[in-house]
């Protein structure tokens, strides 16, 4: 596993990006997410049940709902993927994201631990620290959108906690990912 | 009922916990064809049958080191137990460069063990020795014996009499057990030191053999502690925020170098042990991790990925900028000296994948030694002969082990669960 280090910046351009979407529409819906080319509405949110997702049991068609009810529930999907060699947020998880955002934005005494992860591949140290980057990416995404740093803990578990056994693209792409744990 | 069937089986566990964790065996993978050809004739028994069979476990030793090829027993024409009974032409007509012979008596609980061994083409005996032995003790006076042959022969010290450490882990998800074990250098009289279900990693040896240095997650936060073997006593070294990872001890024990993100990106530090003291020793805006010392504890080298994908970096503690060591392809990592400090081992990914490759100092040249899948976590026998690592085999997670040459090669799987993060001791005695 490698990541970039440009992707590092590219993640804080998406945030920073969504942050002007939504201070110019006032709101935290979707709809503000129109111009990145992952779609309006909910059908922006219809990547997630695509794919890599069966480890997480729940995802396809309920971010529209996080969304709505961002202000009291904690959103149901708890689990983003990335690409291979990527720590730079998916178009299609950027919903997934929003939600947390306003959910810990409105629930000041909630408190995240955001939990890096990467595929087998490579050593498991320095995948360690390219799972902190990770979710690290995922932490500057949130704080950008004003979520208090005080409210996001990072912990990196690298390869050590796969959702998923086996030396094959569709295991590897189940496990780089950062899961919200609240 | 499910809580209870739940406990019960926990019990059940911990009950069969020796039994289930069956030791891991040894399967020889590639052998060296220029290996020296040396007969271990089975020790005669005066008195009851021993539970080991020491000829057996010293024949195993030097067949696995890479460096000897063991006559096969039925291939034997005789099975004299001293040299006095040894007939030269005999074994020169097999081969056989050298020939170990031995006799083993029991008195009371003590056992002795009388062993010689002969150069074949001089005709003549090169080693004679009495040990003497406790029966429980018969598989470390085995190895002993095959350190004394190694190195009679060699005038390399044998690693036989060491320990390895290394984590196993069983289950998936959120149901993963992990448990940091403790094992002979064959794999034999394997014990636990730590279980947990959160993550256990990078297992490292004091220089003294006495004591474990490991990132534990428990808590669901890493934290370095430092375990003692015997007791099983620890302490908790670190807990920062963010990564605590990568514990290597100073050669001379008194200080680890670790990687740490507390100041925001992965750096390498070192702490005094005694007072805790910190010293930040990169500062980068990359990931730097991986450390590990230099046989004279002056310098460091780490994995750092500042240009672009992980390659391996010195820095002399004493000031001065890090010092790029590897330019062979875009993935070297997890580098560690060998014990004569002129090469390194690491993780080198080429057209083969990650393989576990020497280099020289001096020229740069890099060599893949493994022919493995997915090779990673090198750790060197500390007298430079073999280094082990961990590979997978289907889809499990095994031990490999090959020779600092590249010439011999074996496998040391486990009954189930994944096994990795091999740590191999310094010399126990």
């Amino acid at each position: 596993m490698q990541l970039k280090p440009y992707a590092r910046s590219l993640a804080v351009a998406f945030s920073l990006a969504f942050v002007a979407g939504c201070s110019s529409t006032g709101g935290t819906q979707e709809g503000s997410m129109s111009g990145s080319g992952s779609g309006s509405g909910t059908g922006g949110t219809s990547g997630v049940g695509t794919g890599q997702v069966s480890g997480t049991g729940n995802g396809s068609g309920l971010n529209g709902g996080a969304g709505q009810m961002a202000g009291s529930r904690i959103p149901e999907t708890r689990t983003i993927y990335f690409a291979y060699d990527s720590d730079s947020i998916r178009p299609e998880f950027q919903s997934v994201l929003n939600a947390h955002a306003s959910f810990l934005r409105n629930n000041s005494s909630a408190s995240v631990v955001l939990q890096g992860h990467t595929d087998e591949r490579g050593t498991r140290e320095y995948n360690l620290a390219l799972g902190e980057r990770r979710a690290g990416a995922v932490e500057e995404f949130l704080s950008v959108q004003g979520v208090s740093p005080s409210q996001v803990e990072v912990v990196s578990y690298g390869e050590e906690r796969p959702a998923a056994r086996g030396s094959n693209e569709r295991a590897y792409a189940q496990n780089r990912r950062v899961v919200f744990a609240y | 009922m499910r809580v209870l069937l739940t406990s019960c089986l926990a019990a059940l566990v911990l009950l069969c916990a020796p039994l289930a964790q069956a030791e891991l065996t040894i399967d020889i993978t590639r052998g060296n064809e220029e290996a020296t050809p040396i007969a271990v004739v089975p020790f005669a028994e005066d008195g009851a049958e021993l539970p080991q069979d020491i000829a057996q476990i010293v024949a195993d030793d030097l067949r696995r080191s890479g460096y000897f090829a063991p006559l096969e027993r039925q291939n034997m024409f005789a099975q004299p137990s001293s040299s006095d009974e040894v007939t030269y032409g005999d074994w020169q007509a097999l081969d056989t460069r050298y020939l170990v012979v031995g006799r083993v008596s029991q008195e009371g609980g003590n056992i002795s063990i009388r062993y010689e061994l002969m150069d074949v083409s001089g005709e003549s005996r090169m080693l004679g020795e009495t040990v003497t032995t406790k029966l429980n003790q018969l598989r470390a006076a085995a190895h002993y014996i095959s350190d004394q042959v190694f190195e009679a022969i060699t005038d390399i010290r044998g690693a036989f009499s060491t320990r390895i450490a290394y984590v196993t882990s069983e289950g998936v998800g959120d149901n993963i057990q992990y448990r940091l074990m403790v094992a002979d250098a064959d794999g034999h009289n394997s014990h636990q030191a730590l279980t947990s279900n959160e993550p256990i990693m990078s297992p490292a040896w004091s220089p003294d053999g006495n004591k474990l240095a490991y990132v534990s997650f428990e808590g669901g936060r890493p934290g370095i502690y430092v375990q003692e073997v015997s007791s099983g006593r620890r302490v908790k070294l670190t807990s920062f925020e963010g990564l605590n990872s990568a514990p290597a001890w100073s050669p001379d024990g008194r200080r680890l170098a670790m990687t740490l993100s507390r100041d925001g990106q992965p750096e390498i530090y070192t702490m005094d042990i005694a007072t805790r003291d910190l010293t930040r020793i990169t500062s980068a805006p990359s990931i730097e991790t991986e450390p590990a010392w230099a046989p004279d504890g002056q310098s460091l080298i780490y994995t750092s990925d500042r240009s672009g994908g992980p390659q391996i970096y010195r820095q002399n503690l004493n000031g001065g900028s890090p010092e790029r060591l590897t330019y062979t392809g875009n993935y070297n990592a997890r580098a560690q000296f060998a014990p004569d400090g002129e090469s390194l081992f690491l993780i080198h990914k080429g057209n083969n994948g990650y393989q576990v490759a020497r280099q020289d100092l001096d020229s740069g040249r890099l060599v893949e030694l493994s022919d493995a899948r997915q090779a990673e976590s090198p750790s060197v026998a500390p007298n430079g002969t073999m280094v082990i690592f961990a590979t997978q085999q289907g889809s499990r997670g095994v031990l490999g082990a090959v020779s600092a040459d590249g010439r011999a090669s074996f496998r040391l799987p486990a009954a189930q669960g994944d096994v990795r993060e091999p740590a191999w001791s310094p010399f126990l005695n």
